[in-house]
């Protein structure tokens, strides 16, 4: 008896939440994400200089192949649409952008090139997005920690403001990639140098929860992908523009 | 699969009228055993479940099951956001614990070769749950890697290149250097079972000294660096070098250490500083998920203290399971009423039957990221599945014990000796 009563609950609990769900898909794409996700308390000296005093803006972006989307053109990858974004919200200012990809590559391989990387293009920002490769290669969480930790270093020491991106939030793969431990030491790295970390994972898996995108959709098509990437973009401005401070008086 | 660690009793010290409910400790059951092989260490008849332990084991399976699953309401009331440890320590020592109990007094009983064979027996028990375990998570993978081809995640599917060999990952995965992410509790129990007749041999000789020595293997992990590596790259995410100290310590206190340690639990100061390190675990854990608060944090403890090191158990979540433990047995006793109300029935059953409800979960995660993946679904979903797992087990539970009661009559109806080789420390 007691099963049976149990049975009919569980059947019309899923009901419930499957027309719950199911509502939630109708609703419009605001992919807003909560201010603490987007909050820092490590400042972005360099930028808020560069547009102070140049108005000019020469951000580097550093990826694995997360950075772009395959089969789209590199305009609706995220650093094109956080340029477009910039651009917007800072009129007065000229952005440049620049990306480097560097598939199939650990951190450690990332950060011994990273002075080539940056010699010529003297740039005051560089997102460096990382772990990907180092959470798929299961590379010793002690020495993806170090070789991110001398990456930025190296990259401060040229001169550079740094911000730090993390993994995707891949729901799938969740059963094989053990993210945790790399997700973990980014946000002591950004911690122990005091630089910011835009949390891409916990951004992502707030939008998946939320439902503002299904993040385990099947999918072949490209649509989504765009719109997640147009999504990080802006948020992504957002992160700067916060971090570096940068106040009406530039954005006008 | 037969079930585990029955007939649970605490170990008794004759003539001991201990100190009430010391650690982790099952003190005062009635009547000692008439054969005291060692002065120091006895084990009682079979008497009365020590129920906390079937409590804590069900609750850490339940939780280990949560946190395999992604992140939903349920994840809020694991205690990983609470503190430096989690589900698995309770797992582990639990695990020695009864392990040390069932097996210890097995050994005592008919010697060591026996002992030792029924824990390899058991052993290959787990070893074949894993394997099984591994099955379906491979029919599962190779589905997704089918079937899915969102190009957002084009750099993470790569992770699927290991399905193109799967001759070389499967006798990886036999020989237990190819784990997927939530398969690495099994092979970590496989190896410190293993090791069981030699620690259950030492401990009988001298438990102080092989404490001692599980801490020096512990400290000399930590110095040089051993791990074990596993497959494709990488190595193994549950150091059992490192993860021994706690099984071996559940043995210990299993043994009448707990016992030896009752007065040292009880007093207040060492209540003080478990409520004192638990509170300020609490805050560290705070800072991750506020970020505005890490400022609060020194610097210089931060250094000191990060990365808490999962794989080789940081000594500090070794300390925040020894708080959590020192606090839990000083204030719920072994008689507490509500151990035998229904209420907590659930918990209980499933923590007398952890090896199967343990496998079960790992089934239920697959099976819950499968139907999350197919069905998708918003956060409603994502907690309708994680209570329906955990039904799930509680119902299995509750069958697996049917089973027995029903096929324990039987067999005593037949007069056949009861079920001496279901024990089982699981």
């Amino acid at each position: 008896m007691k099963s049976v009563s149990w049975l009919r609950f569980a059947f019309a609990a899923l009901a419930v939440s499957l027309a719950v769900s199911a509502r939630a898909e109708d609703a419009p794409q605001t992919c807003e994400v909560p201010a603490y996700l987007l909050t820092t308390e490590s400042p972005l000296p360099k930028v808020a200089e560069a547009v102070k005093n140049g108005r000019t803006l020469d951000i580097l972006v550093v990826g694995s192949r997360s950075s772009t989307i395959v089969s789209a053109s590199d305009g609706n990858a995220y650093p094109a649409r956080l340029q477009a974004s910039l651009k917007d919200k800072l009129p007065a200012v000229t952005v440049n952008i620049s990306v480097e990809l560097q598939p199939k590559k650990t951190a450690e391989e990332i950060a011994g090139n990273l002075v080539k990387l940056v010699e010529g293009k003297r740039p005051n920002l560089v997102i460096w997005q990382t772990g990907t490769v180092d959470a798929m290669r299961s590379i010793d969480p002690d020495e993806f920690r170090q070789a991110v930790n001398d990456g930025v270093a190296t990259l401060q020491n040229a001169g550079a403001d740094v911000i730090l991106m993390n993994l995707q939030y891949s729901p799938r793969t969740e059963t094989l990639i053990s993210v945790p431990p790399y997700v973990d030491n980014m946000r002591v790295v950004a911690q122990q140098r005091d630089i910011p970390l835009f949390d891409r994972f916990a951004i992502m898996r707030q939008w998946n929860e939320q439902g503002d995108f299904d993040l385990f959709n099947p999918t072949h098509g490209i649509e989504l992908a765009k719109q997640v990437h147009d999504c990080l973009g802006r948020a992504l401005s957002k992160f700067i523009i916060d971090a570096a401070h940068l106040g009406p008086a530039q954005q006008n | 699969m037969t079930s585990i660690a029955d007939r649970l009793a605490g170990p008794s010290v004759p003539g001991a009228t201990a100190a009430p409910a010391p650690a982790a400790e099952t003190a005062a059951c009635a009547a000692a055993p008439a054969s005291t092989a060692s002065p120091k260490i006895t084990f009682p008849a079979v008497g009365e479940r020590e129920l906390r332990l079937d409590l804590f084991r069900g609750l850490a399976l339940w939780l280990i099951f949560i946190d395999h699953l992604p992140p939903n309401i349920l994840t809020w009331f694991t205690i990983r956001n609470y503190g430096f440890s989690d589900a698995t320590e309770i797992f582990i020592f639990i695990s020695g614990y009864t392990a040390a109990f069932v097996y210890g007094r097995a050994m005592q009983d008919a010697g060591f070769i026996v002992a030792t064979a029924r824990i390899l027996r058991r052993v290959w028990q787990i070893y074949v749950a894993h394997v099984f375990l591994f099955t379906i998570f491979l029919a599962e993978i190779s589905y997704v890697a089918t079937s899915f081809e969102n190009p957002l995640y084009t750099e993470e599917m790569g992770i699927m290149d290991f399905l193109k060999q799967p001759d070389v990952t499967i006798v990886q995965a036999l020989i237990l250097r190819f784990r997927p992410v939530n398969m690495d509790v099994l092979p970590l129990y496989i190896v410190l079972m293993l090791f069981l007749p030699l620690i259950l041999w030492l401990m009988r000789w001298r438990p102080d000294v092989t404490l001692g020595l599980s801490v020096i293997l512990y400290a000399v992990t930590w110095e040089l660096d051993l791990y074990l590596s596993a497959y494709p790259n990488g190595f193994w995410a549950f150091n059992p070098f490192a993860w021994q100290l706690l099984f071996v310590f559940g043995a210990w206190c299993a043994l009448g250490g707990a016992q030896r340690m009752s007065r040292i639990l009880n007093s207040p100061i060492t209540l003080g500083i478990c409520v004192a390190y638990l509170v300020a675990a609490f805050f560290v854990t705070l800072t991750w998920y506020i970020p505005q608060l890490g400022h609060l944090m020194p610097r210089q403890i931060e250094q000191w203290m990060y990365p808490i090191d999962k794989t080789d158990l940081d000594v500090l979540r070794f300390a925040h399971f020894l708080a959590l433990a020192a606090l839990t047995v000083h204030y719920l006793p072994k008689d507490w009423p509500l151990l035998k109300s229904r209420w907590l029935r659930p918990l209980i059953v499933c923590g007398q039957h952890s090896l199967e409800i343990f496998c079960l979960g790992v089934f239920l995660a697959f099976a819950g990221h499968f139907v999350l993946a197919e069905v998708s679904g918003g956060a409603m979903m994502h907690a309708m599945i994680s209570l329906c797992g955990i039904l799930a087990m509680w119902g299995v539970a509750s069958l697996i014990s049917w089973y027995k009661r029903e096929a324990d009559k039987g067999a005593a109806r037949k007069g056949a000796r009861s079920n001496a080789d279901l024990a089982g420390g699981g």
